[in-house]
């Protein structure tokens, strides 16, 4: 019964996906153990500090996560279009979805001049596909490169990758806010509690730990977010069974993106994690056009993988796409 | 998609489900006696040809094998291969407008070499065309990967599409075939050829 696929699965991409994961979890349960030993140090400042970081911070989260899609549409000023409205980009996911089998978002164009694209909303149901007039009406692409990112896209969405991103931030938000929580309970607080020495040696302790915290999990979420751009643009091109368009797509929009004036990119640096090309980049990215080859410190904080990564593994996609049927495998 | 997958990002292909399509044949004749709709004769299978070689070779042979029925008598009309303007490519194949048995065989044959040959997670749907005595058109159009009929009917020349007629015809077959309950997926099928 086992029917011949073309679909060999990224092992690599699963294992190095895994090992970020793990680094996570063990750097969040690191931690929360040290937390439970700062309250457990019976502190009433240190402690109400961390719980107050963790209510916010979770609450941030939760509320970012469940009105991730209105929130996204606002900040691109996008609107959601009916069929009627945008027949032609109707017509194109309508299809995508029912070749992937997943139900289908709600489409939304925004006004922006860059070409661009990004999906958004916690799960199918309440998701939403934005993308910008500069894609549609002030870029090249043909309608199989526009099918290729929209196809990207949709595999963000079937992905659940706000739902993941949110989840692997939640540590680096509550991080964040400790420090400045701690920092101001410093500035403001220090003197009050100067008769207590052990309270003054714990407030820097939490912060020191933030810190760390942040910096590392800050890392391994942007890790994190490129292998899911992989991962997006690896299941995108086996939808299409069109790699090559998904490259032409990619190179164009990379292409116009740094044609852009600095403002217009600056005003979309909040959304820069969902987009489809990265709309904003560090100083010093620069190494991208296939100059630079070793891993700069651009890259490490980059929340997309350089072009050249993307091209090469949608490369593999094609050379695998043209060999002749491979052998049944399981579906793993 | 199962946890896992979502927590890694990958995509289990989506394999079509095929033996579905076999209703077809008595909900025509629901149909005809219900609301006055007589099949062509003509119905489609869609697909998305990937790029690179051996799909070249997987059509041939689909075309073979819809072509086979030509030397037999009574045997069907040439099939055509037609692309449509989202990229997918369309096998129609054309019989007289009772020999809905014979369209379906034919249809499954195709679906069932583009499935051996590794293709099945491209099939994305197939579409049986009807007429009535006023020339409305009607199509049902199955969904290979939810394995659910929904009917589609373009109304004039323009994106319009009769509404009240498609959930007449949900009425009507309801029984007969599994429809798809979710509306948002009966997208239409504009200038499919063999409409």
């Amino acid at each position: 019964m086992a029917a011949r696929t073309r679909y060999a699965p990224d092992r690599g991409l699963t294992v190095r996906m895994t090992a970020t994961m793990f680094l996570l979890g063990l750097v969040f349960v690191a931690f929360v153990a040290l937390i439970i030993g700062i309250m457990t140090a019976a502190n009433a400042s240190g402690a109400s500090i961390i719980l107050v970081a963790v209510v916010f911070g979770g609450g941030s989260a939760f509320i970012s996560l469940f009105f991730s899609d209105k929130i996204a549409l606002a900040a691109a000023g996008a609107q959601v279009v009916t069929p009627q409205q945008a027949p032609e980009l109707h017509g194109i996911v309508d299809r995508l979805c029912a070749l992937a089998d997943m139900s289908k978002p709600r489409v939304a164009i925004s006004p922006a001049r860059m070409p661009n694209a990004f999906a958004t909303g916690r799960n199918s149901e309440h998701s939403v596909l934005c993308v910008t007039e500069g894609l549609l009406y002030h870029s090249d692409l043909t309608q199989e490169e526009l099918e290729g990112i929209l196809a990207h896209e949709l595999s963000h969405v079937a992905h659940k990758d706000v739902q993941v991103m949110t989840y692997a931030s939640l540590l680096a938000i509550v991080a964040g806010l400790l420090v400045r929580f701690a920092f101001y309970s410093e500035l403001f607080g220090g003197a009050r509690r100067s008769d207590n020495g052990q309270a003054a040696l714990l407030i820097p302790l939490i912060m020191l730990a933030s810190v760390v915290v942040y910096a590392i999990s800050f890392l391994l979420i942007r890790l994190l977010s490129r292998y899911r751009e992989l991962a997006a643009d690896r299941s995108g091109a086996l939808l299409t069974q069109n790699p090559s368009a998904l490259i032409s797509a990619l190179t164009k929009v990379s292409r116009g993106m740094n044609q852009i004036p600095t403002q217009d990119l600056r005003a979309a640096e909040p959304l820069n994690a969902f987009y489809f090309a990265p709309a904003m980049k560090l100083s010093g990215g620069r190494g991208r056009g296939g100059g630079g080859g070793g891993a700069s410190l651009s890259a490490l904080f980059s929340t997309h993988p350089s072009l050249d990564k993307r091209i090469e593994q949608l490369s593999r996609i094609q050379r695998e796409l043209g060999q002749p049927g491979a052998e049944p495998r399981g579906l793993r | 998609m199962g946890f896992l997958d979502t927590l890694f990002g990958r995509t289990k292909p989506v394999q079509p489900k095929l033996d579905d399509l076999f209703g077809l044949p008595s909900a025509a004749i629901q149909l005809e006696a219900a609301a006055g709709f007589k099949p062509t004769g003509s119905g489609s299978v869609s697909f998305r040809a990937p790029e690179g070689k051996p799909f070249a070779d997987i059509q041939k042979e689909v075309l073979e094998l819809l072509d086979m029925d030509n030397g037999k008598p009574g045997g069907g009309l040439p099939v055509e291969v037609t692309k449509d303007s989202y990229g997918y490519t369309w096998l129609v194949s054309n019989h007289m407008s009772d020999e809905m048995d014979a369209l379906v065989t034919d249809l499954h044959a195709v679906n069932s070499a583009l499935v051996d040959g590794g293709f099945g997670p491209q099939l994305l749907c197939t579409l049986v065309a009807f007429r009535d005595e006023n020339n409305r058109r009607l199509s049902l159009v199955y969904l290979y990967k939810r394995g659910t009929f929904y009917p589609f009917a373009p109304l004039g020349g323009g994106n319009n599409r009769d509404n009240a007629l498609e959930l007449q015809v949900k009425g009507v077959l309801g029984d007969d075939l599994k429809f798809e309950q979710d509306l948002t997926r009966w997208f239409p099928v504009w200038g499919a050829p063999g409409l």
